[in-house]
This record gives structure tokens, C-alpha cells and sequence, in this order.
């Protein structure tokens, strides 16, 4: 599962085995919605000793991104995550081998402790008492009620309402109890909640504007970190919070450092001047030599996403799906995986994690095989023209193919495509555009022919992809969601509705496992890779867990440490 | 001189209104927009992206916009940053001060030590030390910024450890020596380029007035050299330098924002880009506007202060 250093594999389902319909609920619908991360405990810095009685030090965490968004309910990206694990906490969070961890709450609503209705639609939920706001205020069922209907307040610039929207009924029994019904049942929910933050009542209620307070700019929370100070542009720091109700934390400060360049983000890493690298982590061609660093070490862990090429299945060629399984034989992935990527990351043929209880095993797996992808394309007609290039009843297998332009990995793909399918005589173009103008409206609306992206499939942790593979879900016809694929069929919408209302984690797996099928056999998109990311640690500093449940690793900074 | 004032100042006024509504249009005209961040990473619909456009009012048509903005800006509210929801005016002078302790001590090495190698290059005309210096500044004027700077960090911060990789201070520590030593690699980076243009144009300017009559007339009457190249050809050699120094301000900042990118410094060239990228609308132009204002101000005083010592443009 791991190597030396940390290397994260094909993942396991062993911890969770096959529960029963009841168990589903009993480890929260939770478990089953978590991923199992086997083998995390690889991930673990050495760790010698205890942490310390007091917090101690300092943790100097570089970022390639700069967090801006500091309201945790807001639109805010992955390194904005980072900030709400400091200064807020969730109901409860799924650790890195897939199981959901009270917080704020008590425990994890199940059907055997009555947190849940069998059916799904009322949730009870018992909340610690002795909890604290940073400045002070008794945390209590007040604030999450609060959090949640400030979630479904239209004038709220909220992230997303999927799963709070169906929420009603909510009731506070008791200052450390709160009970609402669904709408419908909806077991991704758990999940949901598993990354909701808790904002404060007091404070909020009394802002005039929802979307703009002081409060955006210095968040109090009942996170293990107080908001210290921000430097825009530069870093923002976090002091220890004494009353934090949870394990920790053990370092006085952490400081979040924003270091746009990853080549100078690795430099400061070298030189001693960060102690972790987070966001983006260290650069692929960096790896070697960063293992060989003194007193550092390197962690190479999976993530989330999963980098595939995205066709627009409405675009001519496209369409054809024999299409699409020749110019997936073609593909010389394992050069793409070796030779760009300094093979670390690992092939996939699934839109889900292979670390996640719902990943399905004994998909087909893709074999480079460009005979057998032209013979696929002679079959289906595609006859070569003028130039080498097919076609068929006047249609040109021509494309472009776009991504992030500048990002340097990912163009030398493209050139690699461009050779592997100009040998069965399809021709790419490059077509690359910055981040702000790619995933805009050509992105957005299906503008594209093809793009290589990583995209992260999951519902929080969950493997409800309605939102991506919904037909439904396309934004260029109406739809809601991000179905840009413009992928359709019926029988993935059907699998997609009913895996929403299981809550019996062997159904749920059979289900998402069907459609997992489905995708791949249909090919609605061609996967690549799952995403990985390297990160460094300064030896010494113990508690580094990588999380793929989480958007970043440096979730639990709490638990960190100097040895 | 108060007509001649007035009447720069209100082309400066036009000029302004010009760049606000061209940069307006272009930043709007371009694809993407401040949503797209949220397209593949985050869990946000298009219906959610849609929402959010109209919370923010980018679903209003650009005249619209621009006519709201503009209206806003002159009573002084130059809106929020679509990133962080600061006051945009807020946004700028944070990090106003880094950018200014940058160009500030980079245009100090350039004047004296351009100047200083300008001057003596002139005075010692195809010598060793002039042919160096001209080869120097090509150099210097060729090499991209960037990496100059990556350049600096791996021979002084990674091999030789002299200096810091980057940032504007040490957190937690932020005193003045440790402030001087964070500062010297960049400014040093972007005092190069800038040396290398003062050099160039103060040799060029030296060259003209040291073999002007009186010059000579001075030499024949027996002036001490010094008195003659200190009293009578360095003031007149400066005098063209005011208006290098007036214009030279984009480019100064075209160089800082590369050099606070390699350096993680935290200042506007970065702030400049960073909005870019995320196409943070309000900041983008408060920081363009800001910048027109600057430069337009730097060409209005060298234009004054050129009048001033020389009454001949007054009257032109």
C-alpha cells in the first residue's frame, strides 16, 4: 500500500467487511460513506513519544494558493478548507480510513442509538456541551440550526444547498439536542454533513449583510485554532485555542504561508524555511531529489480526483462510442504515468477512488493496444482520407483538446495524444486556455471537443455522481449541474436514483459498482490516472495524516507535533 | 506655469476616464470569469454559479456596470474584492508597502550606481570600464527577471545560505535588520534592469554635455575638472534623468510584479496577477486605476519640474 515514503496504493475494503442494512446506520451511514485509506498509517510520521503537555512551537505550512474565503459555508476552493479545519469544526469529519468521527456532536446518528429513522428521514442529533465558541460563547443546538438555515437563506451566497435544501422541520429539544426531517431520503447526507462547518449564531444574526461582516475577515469558530492575523498576499497565522474540545492542539502557531510558485515553494522547502508543503505539494520532477533531503520527509499520497480526458459526447466524432474505445486503446497511458509523471500516480478505470468502499474492482483495464484500435475504427467505418485522417459519412475525426495552459505536465500529454492518435488517424489540436477563461462557459456550457482535467467525482466522500453524470445535470441544456461529459443514459439515471435512497451499504455497492460499469463500458470519459499529490514534512514534526476524505491534508494540524 | 499645470492636469483627467473604460471593458470582455475557480474543484452546480452571478450583479449588461462602478468610484467607494469581501481601497494599501519598500531601495541602487557607471562611462569613453559597462547592461537588459531571480536564490539562499529563499521577513521576527536582509536579493534583482537603463541613458546624456561649448570654455579657463563635471555637466546631465525617472514607474512595477512572484513577496505586482488569475473584477481595477493614477502623476511632475528648471518648455 505504501513504500517508504509514504506511497499510497490500490486500497482495501477490509475494516468495513459487508455490514448488514442495520449496520449501515449502526457506523453511521457514514462508513459507509467513507472511503477506506488502508494502509494510512504508513502515512504517519515517526512518532516517538507523546505530545506535549502544552502546545509548543510553531508549524509553518506553505500553500500554493492563497486562502481568501474564511466563511466556511461560502464558495472557497481546497485551500480554503484548510482554513475552516483550523478555526471551525464539523458535526463530525471521516478520518482517513473512512469513518465518520463525532465533533460537535455527541455521536454519529445511527439507526441502532435513534439518531435515525430507518427510513432515513429524521435525524436526532445529541451535540457536546462543552463546547466553546472562541470568544467564549457556550456552543449549542442554537448554531446549527442557525448554520443550516443560513445554508437555505436566499440571500445568502452560499456554496451549494445539495442535501440542506431537503432539510425541514428543524427543532431544538434541548440546548445540546437538535432534531429535523427530510424531505426524501437522501443518504449522501452524512457525507454533506461531514464537511459543513459550524458557524456562530451570535455573531451572524445580528449582521446586516449575510454576505459581508467582520466576521468574513476574522471567523470565530470552536475549531483547535483562533484566528490570529492575516498579511494579505503573504500568510495568515493561527494561535492555539486552550479550550478546544477535541484532542489538541499542540503547536502555539500555525502559520499558513502563500507561496504562488511551486519551484520557490520546493526552494523554501529545501532551505528550511516551511516545515510542510501543502497545496500543490512538491512538483513530480522534484520528487527524487527531495527524498534524498536531509531531516525531510516525503510523502506521495492519492487523492480524490481523478485525471482523465473529458470528450463532449455531443461533438461529432464523439458520439460514435467505437470512436471513443479506439482513441482509448491508443493511448499510451503507462508512458504518460512513467515518463511525465515520474510514475507516481496510479492507472484507473473508475470515476471513484481506489481507496473508496464503493470502488469496483475488475474493471475492464485498459491495454495499449493500437492495432486493435485501428481494426476497431476500420469495423466502424472510419476510413482514412487525405492526410491519414479518418472519416466517416463526411465527418472528419478531428478535435481539439484543451487544458490549463501553463500547466506543464499536462501539455506534454497532449503531445503525447497527438502522436498515439495520429497513428490511427485521428488528428488532435491544441487548444489551451488560462484556468479563468477554460473552466468558465467553455467548460461550464460543453464548448470544448475534448479537455484533459482531474476532477473529484465524490459528493463529500460520497460516490453519488447525479450532479456529473446525471442527464439531467447538463448545464448546455438547462440542466442542473455539472455534466459537461453531456453524458446520457437511462439506465445510469435510474442506478443514480436509486443509490441516493439506499442507505444498505451492500445495495449501495452493488449499485454504485453497476454503474461504475456502465461508465467505463460506455466510456463517458477517458480516465487517466488518480490524482496524487507530494507533499513534505520536516522530520521531527509528528501527526501528518493524509486525509483523501478531506480537499487537504493538513486537516487535522491539530494532532501535529514537535517531537 | 498655473495654465500649463492645469492643462496637464485635465488631460490627465481624460486620460484616466479612457484607460478605466477601456481596461473595464477588456477585463469584462475576456473569457472566464471570477466563478470559474469554482467549476472543477468545488461542489458548486451551474445553477450555483448562476446564483452567485446574480448575487454579485455580473448578469447586469457591461454599460450597466461600468456606469454603477464608475459612479462609485468617484465618491470614493472602489467596491469589494470578490475574493476576500475587503473594500478594495483596503486591499491595495495592504499591500501598497512592500511593493513601495521594493521599488523604493531598487530605484536607489539604480540612481546611484547607474548614474555613477553612466557618468564615468561617459567621461572614460571606450575604455575597459565603458566597454564592460555597455556589455554589463545588454546583459543585464536581455536576461528575464525571473530568472535572474530563481538565479539569485539557488547561488546565495540554496548554495552559498547568505540569504533568505524569499518572503518579506521571518514571521515572528519582522525587525529591521532581518526586514534588510529579507529585502537585498530582490532588490537587487530588480535594481539590475533598472541600473542598466540609468547607466545607459546617463552615459548618453553625459556624453551630450561634456562636449558642449561651455564645457570647453570652462576647461580653457582653467576650471578645476571636478568643479566642471560636479557644478556644470552632472546638473545639466540630470536634467533629461528627471524624465527617465517620471516614466520609468511601469516599468518599474512590470518588474516588481515578476520579482515579488520569485521572491514571495506580498505586494501589488502579485496582488496584480493573483486578481487576474481569479479575475477579481474590483481589484483589477483599483489596482489598474491605481497604477494610471501613479504613472500619470510621475509624468506630471517630471513635465512640472522639467518646466521648472527649464522655462523654454513653458513657453513651448
Amino acid at each position: 500500500m505504501a513504500d517508504s515514503t509514504g506511497k499510497f496504493g490500490v486500497g482495501g475494503l477490509h475494516h468495513l467487511g459487508i455490514p448488514n442494512r442495520r449496520q449501515f446506520f449502526q457506523i453511521g451511514a457514514g462508513a459507509a460513506a467513507g472511503w477506506t485509506l488502508a494502509g494510512s498509517a504508513f502515512a504517519q510520521t515517526e512518532r516517538p513519544g507523546n505530545p506535549p503537555d502544552k502546545p509548543r512551537g510553531q508549524v509553518i505550512a506553505a500553500l500554493s494558493q492563497e486562502p481568501t474565503v474564511f466563511h466556511p459555508l461560502m464558495p472557497g476552493i481546497e485551500v480554503d478548507q484548510g482554513v475552516w479545519w483550523q478555526v471551525f469544526s464539523p458535526l463530525w469529519f471521516i478520518d482517513p480510513d473512512g469513518k465518520f468521527v463525532p465533533d460537535l456532536a455527541r455521536e454519529v446518528p445511527t439507526v441502532e442509538n435513534g439518531g435515525l429513522s430507518a427510513d432515513g428521514l429524521s435525524w436526532k442529533i445529541k451535540l457536546r456541551n462543552d463546547v466553546k465558541w472562541h470568544d467564549g460563547t457556550a456552543f449549542t443546538a442554537d448554531d446549527v440550526k442557525f448554520s443550516l438555515e443560513l445554508i437555505n437563506n436566499p440571500d445568502f451566497r452560499v456554496r451549494n444547498r445539495v442535501g440542506h435544501s431537503l432539510v425541514k422541520a428543524i427543532t431544538i429539544v434541548a440546548p445540546d439536542e437538535i432534531h429535523w426531517r427530510m424531505e426524501a431520503p437522501y443518504s449522501p447526507y452524512m457525507s454533506i454533513l461531514s464537511l459543513t462547518f459550524i458557524v456562530p449564531k451570535h455573531i451572524l444574526e445580528k449582521v446586516s449583510d449575510p454576505n459581508s461582516s467582520p466576521f468574513h475577515n476574522a471567523p470565530v469558530g470552536t475549531g483547535p485554532f483562533r484566528w490570529g492575523e492575516r498579511v494579505p498576499g503573504d500568510h495568515i497565522q493561527f494561535n492555539a485555542y486552550a479550550g478546544y474540545h477535541g484532542k489538541g492542539p499542540y503547536v502555539e502557531r500555525v502559520v499558513f504561508k502563500y507561496i504562488p510558485d511551486l519551484t520557490v515553494l520546493y526552494t523554501q522547502f529545501r532551505t528550511g524555511q516551511v516545515d510542510y508543503t501543502g497545496l500543490q505539494g512538491i512538483l513530480p520532477n522534484f520528487v527524487q531529489e527531495a527524498k534524498t533531503l536531509k531531516a525531510r520527509k516525503i510523502f506521495v499520497s492519492s487523492t480524490s480526483s481523478v485525471e482523465h480526458i473529458a470528450p463532449n459526447l455531443e461533438f461529432g466524432p464523439f458520439a460514435d462510442g467505437a470512436v471513443r474505445e479506439a482513441l482509448y486503446l491508443a493511448i499510451n497511458k503507462q508512458a504518460i504515468i512513467d515518463a511525465l509523471n515520474y510514475g507516481l500516480p496510479m492507472q484507473t478505470e473508475s470515476f471513484v477512488p481506489q481507496e473508496a468502499w464503493s470502488f469496483q474492482k475488475g474493471l475492464p483495464q485498459h491495454k495499449y493496444d493500437p492495432t486493435k484500435a485501428n481494426a476497431l475504427l476500420d469495423a466502424a467505418g472510419w476510413v482514412r482520407g487525405a492526410g491519414g485522417v479518418r472519416e466517416k459519412g463526411g465527418v472528419k475525426l478531428e478535435f481539439t483538446n484543451s487544458t490549463t495552459s501553463g500547466n506543464a505536465v499536462r501539455e506534454q500529454t497532449q503531445q503525447l495524444l497527438i502522436q498515439d492518435w495520429r497513428a490511427i488517424g485521428a488528428s488532435m489540436r491544441v487548444n489551451n486556455m488560462p484556468a479563468a477563461v477554460i473552466w468558465g462557459d467553455f467548460w461550464q456550457q460543453s464548448k470544448f471537443n475534448s479537455v484533459i482535467v482531474g476532477v473529484n467525482f465524490m459528493l463529500g466522500s460520497d460516490p453519488d455522481v447525479t450532479p456529473r453524470f446525471g442527464s439531467g445535470a447538463i448545464p448546455a441544456k438547462g440542466g442542473r449541474g455539472y455534466n459537461t461529459y453531456q453524458y446520457q443514459n437511462a439506465e445510469a439515471d435510474r442506478l443514480l436514483a436509486q443509490g441516493a435512497k439506499q442507505f444498505d451499504l451492500a445495495q449501495r455497492k452493488t449499485t454504485y459498482g453497476d454503474l461504475q460499469k456502465l461508465i467505463r463500458n460506455d466510456l463517458a470519459i477517458l480516465p487517466l490516472f488518480q490524482g496524487y499529490i507530494v507533499e513534505g514534512v520536516k522530520e521531527g514534526l509528528q501527526g501528518f495524516r493524509p486525509n483523501i476524505n478531506t480537499s487537504i491534508n493538513c486537516w487535522n494540524i491539530r494532532e501535529w507535533y514537535w517531537a | 506655469m498655473v495654465r500649463y499645470v492645469a492643462n496637464r492636469l485635465a488631460q490627465a483627467v481624460m486620460l484616466l476616464v479612457i484607460v478605466s473604460a477601456i481596461g473595464f471593458a477588456l477585463l469584462h470582455l475576456a473569457p472566464g470569469g471570477p466563478l470559474s475557480q469554482f467549476a472543477v474543484s468545488a461542489q458548486m452546480t451551474q445553477e450555483d454559479l448562476d446564483r452567485v452571478t446574480r448575487q454579485l450583479g455580473l448578469d447586469r449588461p457591461l454599460p450597466i456596470q461600468y456606469l454603477d462602478w464608475f459612479g462609485r468610484m468617484l465618491k470614493g467607494d472602489w467596491g469589494k474584492s470578490y475574493r476576500d469581501g475587503e473594500a478594495v481601497l483596503s486591499v491595495i494599501s495592504s499591500h501598497l508597502g512592500a511593493t513601495l519598500e521594493l521599488m523604493v531601495t531598487a530605484t536607489i541602487i539604480a540612481v546611484l550606481l547607474g548614474c555613477w557607471i553612466g557618468m564615468l562611462g561617459a567621461l572614460r569613453r571606450y575604455s575597459l570600464f565603458d566597454s564592460l559597462a555597455t556589455v554589463g547592461a545588454m546583459i543585464a537588459l536581455s536576461i528575464p527577471t525571473f530568472w535572474f531571480g530563481l538565479v539569485t536564490i539557488y547561488v546565495f539562499s540554496v548554495t552559498l545560505g547568505w540569504l533568505p529563499a524569499g518572503n518579506r521577513a521571518t514571521i515572528g521576527d519582522g525587525s529591521f535588520l532581518d526586514l534588510l536582509h529579507h529585502l537585498i536579493a530582490p532588490a537587487m534583482v530588480l535594481g539590475l534592469v533598472e541600473t542598466a537603463m540609468w547607466s545607459r541613458f546617463m552615459r548618453s546624456s553625459m556624453l551630450e554635455v561634456i562636449n558642449q561649448d561651455y564645457i570647453r570654455t570652462a576647461r580653457a579657463k582653467g576650471m578645476p575638472e571636478w568643479r566642471i563635471l560636479t557644478v556644470h555637466a552632472l546638473r545639466n546631465a540630470l536634467l533629461p534623468m528627471i524624465t527617465v525617472g517620471g516614466l520609468q514607474f511601469p516599468t518599474l512595477l512590470g518588474g516588481a510584479l515578476v520579482a515579488e512572484t520569485v521572491f514571495t513577496w506580498p505586494g501589488m505586482g502579485r496582488l496584480f496577477l493573483d486578481s487576474i488569475g481569479y479575475r477579481d473584477y474590483p481589484v483589477v481595477m483599483g489596482i489598474l486605476m491605481f497604477s494610471a493614477v501613479m504613472v500619470l502623476i510621475g509624468s506630471l511632475v517630471a513635465d512640472i519640474l522639467y518646466a521648472v528648471v527649464d522655462p523654454r518648455i513653458r513657453v513651448g
